[in-house]
């Protein structure tokens, strides 16, 4: 097992502090999107200390898959409770039934790509001018290109090519009618910073990051989380595992890892000692060399 | 100071990709899923070493043209510090992206190729560290392997180098030279067996000992107010917090403050990071501040000390890289962004053009993309700048165009 840094780097926190006020005071109204995985809850203790002690200035938005890890939707309820926040939720079933957005089929079928008609559906009604997302440089190549402020046009779309450079500390949000922006303050951390630091601060997360019994579908060598949303063959057998997720998407995508950790620090012992990358566990980014980089150009965050 | 910034750049055959491939893989910073894909990817393309442009060369068209277009960001630990290394192409037509990576650098790490000595590249990214002032400049003279490890070599390359940054202003930049080769691990992580001659630290230890932010907390107190808190509930009815994070200097409760433009003074009353109150407070830190007396404060304003107080200016003369495809129009209002300031600002004089690898300054009426320029620039609101030479936390600032919107330049004090 690897050496390692065993203290959350403040810079990181006060960084991410900055960025935030930055959103806050650039913005007529931004939000933050809350999937309810770990990066987003640590957003929301930041946004909580850089307005203290006033209230976080921001409503959480999530968007609904309609597919979700129950345990994260009890969570998101209790924290949005806990820290007084205003909650937006837009239901990508609502898309799906007014004919916005068509359900994939098949046996690899997720809603993954359907949730940005509905981000997008969402910031225009909500005329969000900025939404503040958990994403971070280090979890996929496409990610490691984007800014902290990154414009997008009409269409909630990115373009690689001709984005703003960010010099010194200074961030430029402005932007015309209709185009928004997506702010990751983040951008600069971790897997193993997030974990430092929700260890730290000690932050409630979702209990499916611990590890726990449950039924799973053994695919191509991965484990996925039975549920009535996924599509199991005869010959495929459902059985009861020792299993805990290490991101948290929709059930659909989110493939569950074999693991016995059952604290935050036998997670970084964990993550420490691991050999595949952090979103090597998500569906969504295996479709294709470049799925992320296709999914942000068309609107996703 | 938990968190060390470094710039490089270069082409994919000076080595950098190998050395900064060397820093992940010996630090254990790499997983083995990504380090699978990146040889299988090495060894289609035909290379015999690990390219790891292939990691951080993350879009498409940069996959597709086998170039570099971006800065990359890449991060490694040691149990001592985390590492963000910005990672820019190294051509000339991407001089705007190096100033980029550059502007946030606590550290430049240069390489050169033993064999061939200090080339056009060296010239333009020393440059570029010495303009920002990086504090640091680390010169890696690469592939010492292919030339028998000779000390000579590695002297004379050093030589020349000075002999480079003896002709360049900024002298307080503290320059180290190691010979490396990242090939084969030498001095990289660990000493060389094989250059005995060389007394120093391998690169590592180095990065891992530098301190750069003493320097700025020694710096005069500036702090850009982002945002004031105002909560206006039961608890907190009166508090006035002024957020922002602080660029240069110290604070510390009861120390009397300056509000720029208005020159409005009041002493500090608290200290507040979240729920903790502290009595001192250093750059870089996000904190809020109150004051003993209620004044007129917003964002844009900048807090100083007493006794510390930059003069207010409306005419500044900066170096300026333009960053836009769209060139510089003589007489044109732009925005120019101060701290949290904002302000119009007209250029009244392009001084001259100056060319990177052999310092030649022309005259000039056009600045295109990846243009540097000494210009003279006045502004519609007074600004509390300092020389960037003095302190760099308050010397810069970024052009943006008032109907694209784009930040088009980047510029530093003189």
């Amino acid at each position: 097992m690897r050496e390692y840094l065993k203290e959350f780097p403040r810079a990181l926190e006060d960084e991410a502090i900055y960025i935030i006020r930055e959103a806050a005071a650039q913005f007529q109204r931004p939000a933050i999107l809350f999937s309810g995985g770990k990066d987003s809850i640590t957003l929301v203790r930041l946004a909580q200390k850089a307005f203290y002690p006033g209230k976080v200035p921001f409503p959480l938005v999530h968007i609904d898959t309609g597919h979700n890890f129950i345990e994260t939707i009890e969570f998101r309820d209790w924290l949005v409770n806990e820290v007084g926040l205003e909650l937006i939720v837009g239901h990508v079933q609502d898309d799906i039934d007014a004919g916005r957005a068509t359900e994939e089929t098949g046996k690899f079928a997720s809603r993954n790509t359907l949730q940005t008609v509905t981000l997008l559906r969402t910031i225009e009604e909500h005329k969000l001018d900025a939404c503040l997302g958990g994403a971070r440089r280090d979890e996929e190549k496409a990610r490691a290109k984007e800014r902290i402020f990154s414009v997008r046009d009409d269409f909630g779309q990115w373009d690689a090519k001709n984005q703003r450079p960010e010099l010194f500390d200074y961030l430029n949000g402005r932007i015309q009618p209709g185009e928004n922006v997506r702010v990751f303050p983040i951008s600069n951390w971790t897997e193993l910073d997030v974990w430092n630091y929700i260890k730290e601060e000690n932050l409630a997360i979702p209990s499916i990051y611990f590890a726990h019994t449950r039924q799973v579908v053994e695919r191509e060598g991965i484990l996925w989380p039975y549920s009535d949303f996924i599509y199991v063959e005869a010959d495929e057998a459902i059985e009861p595992k020792q299993v805990r997720f290490r991101t948290v998407g929709d059930m659909s995508c989110t493939a569950a890892l074999p693991s016995s950790a059952s604290t935050l620090e036998q997670i970084i012992e964990e993550i420490i000692g691991t050999t595949v990358s952090e979103r090597g566990t998500r569906m969504d980014d295996k479709r294709s060399e470049a799925a992320m980089e296709l999914r942000k150009a068309s609107g996703y965050f | 100071m938990d968190v060390l910034q470094i710039a490089t750049a270069g082409s994919v055959d000076d080595g950098k990709s190998t050395l900064i491939g060397r820093l992940l893989y010996e630090t254990n910073s790499i997983t083995t899923d990504r380090l699978e894909a990146i040889q299988q990817a090495s060894a289609r393309k035909g290379i015999g070493f690990l390219d790891l442009s292939l990691l951080t060369d993350g879009l498409m068209a940069e996959r597709e043209q086998g170039i570099t277009i971006d800065v990359a960001h890449i991060y490694f630990n040691t149990p001592r510090r985390k590492f963000i290394i910005a990672d820019s192409p190294g051509h000339e037509e991407y001089t705007r992206n190096m100033v980029t990576g550059a502007s946030r650098a606590e550290v430049s790490v240069i390489l050169v190729d033993a064999r061939n000595g200090i080339v056009e590249q060296t010239h333009r990214h020393y440059f570029i560290a010495n303009l920002l002032r990086i504090p640091y400049v680390v010169v890696c003279v690469n592939k010492m392997d292919l030339v028998g490890y000779q000390a000579e070599v590695f002297h004379t390359v050093k030589q020349r180098f000075e002999q480079l940054a003896a002709q360049l202003p900024n002298q307080q930049q503290q320059i180290i030279f190691i010979p490396v080769s990242s090939l084969h691990g030498d001095n990289i992580t660990t000493r060389s067996a094989n250059m005995p001659w060389y007394s120093g630290a391998p690169l590592l230890a180095q990065l891992e000992e530098v301190d750069v932010q003493r320097t700025l907390h020694h710096r005069p107190f500036r702090m850009p107010v982002q945002y004031v808190i105002r909560p206006r509930n039961e608890a907190h009815h009166d508090f006035r917090g002024y957020a922002g994070r602080i660029a240069s200097g110290t604070l510390r409760v009861g120390d009397t403050l300056v509000t720029l433009p208005s020159g409005r003074s009041s002493r500090v009353k608290t200290i507040h990071q979240y729920t903790t109150q502290l009595a001192e407070a250093r750059a870089r830190q996000s904190v809020a501040v109150t004051l003993e007396d209620d004044m007129d404060i917003s964002r844009g304003d900048m807090l100083v000390k007493a006794g510390e107080q930059p003069a207010l200016v409306t005419q500044i003369a900066a170096m300026i890289c333009w960053l836009n495809a769209q060139p510089l129009v003589a007489g044109k209002t732009y925005l120019l962004q101060w701290g949290t300031q904002r302000t119009k600002t007209k250029i009244l004089s392009l001084d001259f053009v100056q060319e990177p690898v052999t310092l030649e300054k022309r005259p000039a009426t056009e600045l295109a993309m990846n243009g540097l320029a000494r210009v003279q620039l006045k502004t519609a609101k007074p600004l509390p700048a300092d020389r960037y030479a003095d302190n760099p936390a308050n010397g810069s600032f970024i052009l943006m165009d008032e109907f694209s919107n784009a930040t088009v330049a980047v510029g530093v004090t003189e």
